[in-house]
């Protein structure tokens, strides 16, 4: 481990708490904290244009249950994706948006939307988090 | 909210822009390879949407 990497290992939460904590409830939120306004501005954006996009095209929200492995690993890990999209996830549950799963290709692409918009921020927040701990420039 | 109805190419087209946009910022460390790598990604993208479509037109003829 290099000294730079030690020093960003012992950076302390209050640092970057608040910084990964806003990249996951508004999208961009941690660059925008960060002074890197570009950046903030394009991951917000992307994420909510294809969170916005996978709505309408009527995408479901998935949610836990159980089964086989692979229906557990599918239907607990989009309700984590969808989760880290933040904000615009917990508004629509809120405003009480809820699409039935129907059968078609368009509804089928608006969940894997839904779901990406929150494995995009996944990526946002953890680069958020290694430029506030100093790991990134 | 408005409904779309987008078609298979329109959807991919739509669903590589955004994901290559966000890989390209959150990766690489200048201004300037983020935006080659956001471009690589994107056109990686529509060289396996091409090649995936011709290869199902094919296989289906």
């Amino acid at each position: 481990m290099t000294a730079k990497e030690n020093t960003a290992a012992v950076t302390p939460i209050g640092v970057w708490g608040p910084k990964v904590l806003a990249a996951w409830i508004v999208p961009g939120g941690g660059h925008f904290l960060l002074k890197q306004k570009g950046r903030a501005g394009l991951l917000a954006v992307s994420v909510i244009a294809m969170f916005l996009l996978g709505l309408m095209m009527r995408g479901q929200f998935l949610k836990p249950q159980g089964g086989d492995v692979l229906n557990i690993l599918i239907y607990y890990g989009g309700f984590l994706c969808n989760l880290m999209t933040g904000l615009p996830y917990l508004a629509a549950s809120w405003l009480g948006y809820s699409q039935p799963d129907v059968a078609g290709a368009v509804h089928d692409y608006g969940t894997k939307f839904l779901v990406t918009a929150g494995l995009l921020n996944v990526l946002s927040i953890v680069d958020a988090y290694e430029i506030a701990s100093g790991k990134k420039s | 909210m408005p409904k779309v109805n987008l078609s298979h190419f329109e959807a991919a087209l739509l669903f590589s822009l955004f994901t290559s946009i966000v890989l390209g910022v959150v990766t690489k460390r200048t201004d300037r390879e983020r935006l080659k790598y956001g471009a690589y990604c994107f056109g990686s993208f529509l060289v396996a949407l091409f090649g995936l479509g011709w290869l199902m037109y094919l296989g289906h003829r």
